[in-house]
């Protein structure tokens, strides 16, 4: 996994609440055994005016001009600015890959849904939540003739906008140091087999029908 | 010795370690792998050179992308390649890899979530992961199940354990008993309908009370199913009498010589006296009716003696646009009387709602009666191949095929729509399954999820009707 560096970005407002996964990447993407090239699907349903089929060649399909991701605006974003519950539904991995591909690094809701958000450390992608409050005032600035930009500082946990206004934000240690060291989970996990090894020999004198 | 909930026992007998900070590395007993979001995972491994570490541990089948039709020559009725290539792939992994897989023509084979319980392959007590949200079913049977992505199922093939935090604890108590035709997905969709699609984020949720302790395990496995829908990505429900009575004799469960010592095991997984949860709610089960939904989230629901509900009643304003939004998509009215809906097809199956006692349930309402002539379709999806042989050797396929609703082969079919099985653009569908979002069942298809019977007596009605009023 790529660290997590520093970065200035274009922020995309999608005005949703509870946008589920099957709607980030709807299901016939999902028949692929690869983990790229979901991009050019992100949010198809919404995106295309034409039914969406893999294989297809997304560059000669009908954009649905009304969707903010085909807004002049927010060409090349990185942020992607939302509302609550975020990536609620299915535990599909490919939702944080077609975000990944797409070129997107950060999502900005005031809440997620628990597996998404899991999955999106998993792929180098930052979750921020913050309030309401919060998220109401970026959405005002992010409608105006000039698209909002952000710059997110994972290490100072802040995003900074232009003005120079800062927005402090939380994080859970482990997967800031993961994401700043672009660190692979199963590698530091395998650190601790001998702890795994002693766990498993107890477990199977202490309940031995789950090892039949 | 402070009083525990039942989820700091299951969670405190998998700790492998704990760092610091509290994040923990726990080890996961059962492993559940199906075809979607396997391959990449076996990918990662076998770019990383490494083995799983213990192949015993997993049960794979495929499901999502099978056929319901006539599918007796195997993978390669698959019509479409990428499908086919989907569960060819899941055939090779776990040859290569050694992992026990039920495939295709396995009279074994079926959706996931049902194959588990109905082997005893999960069982009380135990840590269940698959790369399905819909994991937290298997809750029912007193063990701590949940929904995980791909790199965490590759991580589990490697290393049999998870970096997890522990989750806050909820209680859902319903106080039943509930009235008669009120079942187990009317209760979780009360539930949802109540605490929203965000309410059990963060926690895990176990549900108890009469009307939870009322339910036999399959209606829990329904219950729990659905604890994803409110957002928890774990449901379960204490052990009782009916949970060892369930698991015993099955080929997975555990053997004469350990069969005491399980038992005895077991009896201790339910929450203490004085436990305390982070959160605690209380329903009254007798209060509910037979639950329909009406939008594009399972928490735009209604009874089915209500209304489309009108977003110029709600106060926050993201949340009536969402109702808006909704309406829209779903092509109804606010103020519609929910029997007034007319539907297109009719689907009953998923893992929600695809068990021997669902299709009985169903077939109770279908037998002696016609699918109306305005349905252009019914179908009829068993969840596994032994559900189905058990179904056969009961009649009910035959009560079906007479009722002109068609009896199809195991698998997740039109829950998703990932194999040929799906709406049309505009079609409207009762539906037994969990999830009504914008496309679920196919891009442009309007789901409202019902019970089996609710199911059964929309297709003979033509429309939503209280199953109870059925002539």
């Amino acid at each position: 996994m790529e660290k997590f560096e520093t970065f200035t970005g274009i922020v995309c407002p999608l005005d949703r609440s509870n946008v589920d996964t099957d709607a980030i990447i709807p299901k016939q993407f999902l028949k692929s055994i690869k983990r790229s090239g979901f991009g050019p699907n992100l949010f198809d349903e919404w995106r295309y005016l034409d039914q969406g089929e893999p294989g297809m060649d997304n560059s000669r399909r009908p954009l649905n001009p009304d969707f903010v991701l085909n807004d002049p605006r927010y060409q090349g974003a990185k942020i992607l600015l939302t509302r609550k519950n975020f990536g609620c539904g299915s535990s599909r991995e490919h939702a944080p890959w077609a975000l990944e591909d797409y070129g997107l690094r950060v999502i900005i809701a005031p809440s997620f849904a628990d597996i998404f958000f899991n999955n999106c450390f998993k792929n180098g992608i930052l979750p921020i939540v913050l309030n309401e409050e919060t998220v109401e005032k970026l959405f005002s600035i992010s409608g105006n003739q000039q698209a909002l930009t952000l710059t997110v500082d994972l290490q100072g946990q802040h995003l900074s906008l232009a003005d120079g206004e800062t927005i402090p934000f939380e994080v859970d240690p482990f997967r800031k140091h993961c994401l700043l060291n672009g660190l692979d989970d199963i590698g530091l996990t395998l650190e601790h087999v001998g702890d795994i090894k002693a766990y498993e020999a107890r477990r199977r004198s202490e309940a031995p029908w789950f090892f039949t | 010795m402070s009083a525990k909930t039942l989820y700091d026992k299951l969670w405190e007998s998998h700790v492998v370690r704990t760092d610091e900070n509290g994040t923990a590395l726990i080890y996961i007993d059962r492993h559940l792998v199906h075809e979607v979001t396997s391959p990449q995972a076996f990918e990662g491994l076998r770019l990383a050179g490494r083995k799983p570490w213990r192949v015993s541990a997993n049960l794979a089948t495929p499901d999502h992308n099978v056929p319901t039709t006539e599918r007796s020559g195997g993978v390669s009725t698959i019509v479409d390649p990428i499908s086919r290539t989907q569960v060819e792939t899941l055939d090779e992994n776990c040859n290569s890899f050694g992992i026990p897989e039920f495939k295709m023509l396995d009279p074994r084979q079926g959706i996931v979530h049902v194959v588990g319980p109905e082997q005893g392959a999960t069982l009380p007590g135990m840590t269940v992961v698959c790369g399905d949200s819909h994991t937290s079913t298997h809750g029912a049977m007193g063990a701590l199940a949940f929904g995980i992505g791909t790199s965490e199922v590759e991580h589990v093939l490697a290393t049999q354990c998870l970096i997890q935090k522990k989750s806050k604890a909820m209680q859902i108590r319903v106080d039943g008993p509930v009235a008669p035709g009120v079942t187990a997905k009317d209760i979780v969709l009360a539930i949802i309908g109540e605490i929203g699609t965000a309410g059990g984020t963060g926690y895990a949720i176990e549900f108890a009370g009469q009307a939870i302790s009322d339910l036999s395990i399959e209606g829990r496995l329904t219950l729990c199913n659905m604890a994803i829908e409110a957002g928890a990505r774990a449901g379960f429900v204490a052990v009782d009498e009916k949970t060892i009575d369930y698991v015993k004799g099955r080929p997975y469960a555990p053997s004469d010589e350990n069969w005491e010592q399980a038992v005895a095991n077991w009896r201790t997984l339910h929450s203490d006296e004085g436990a305390e949860f982070d959160k605690v709610l209380v329903l009254d089960g007798s209060v509910i009716k037979p639950q329909v939904t009406w939008g594009t989230s399972p928490e735009m629901v209604v009874s089915i003696d209500q209304s489309v509900p009108d977003p110029a009643g709600e106060a926050d304003d993201v949340k009536a646009g969402g109702m808006r939004r909704a309406l829209e998509y779903m092509g109804l009215e606010a103020g519609t009387p929910m029997e007034m809906i007319r539907l297109d097809r009719v689907f009953i199956g998923s893992c929600t709602n695809s068990r021997i006692e669902d299709l009985r349930a169903a077939a109770e309402v279908a037998k002696g009666r016609r699918v109306a002539d305005s349905i252009k379709q019914a179908l009829v999806v068993p969840g596994s191949g032994l559900v189905k042989a058990q179904a056969e050797a009961e009649g009910l396929d035959e009560v079906f095929i007479e009722a002109g609703f068609e009896w199809r082969e195991p698998g997740c079919s039109m829950c998703l729509a990932m194999n040929a099985d799906r709406l049309q653009p505009g079609e409207r569908c009762a539906s037994t399954s969990n999830r009504n979002f914008e496309g679920r069942q196919g891009q442009g298809g309007r789901t409202h999820l019902v019970s089996p019977a609710m199911a059964a007596a929309a297709a003979v009605a033509g429309h939503f009707i209280d199953v109870g009023k059925l002539d």
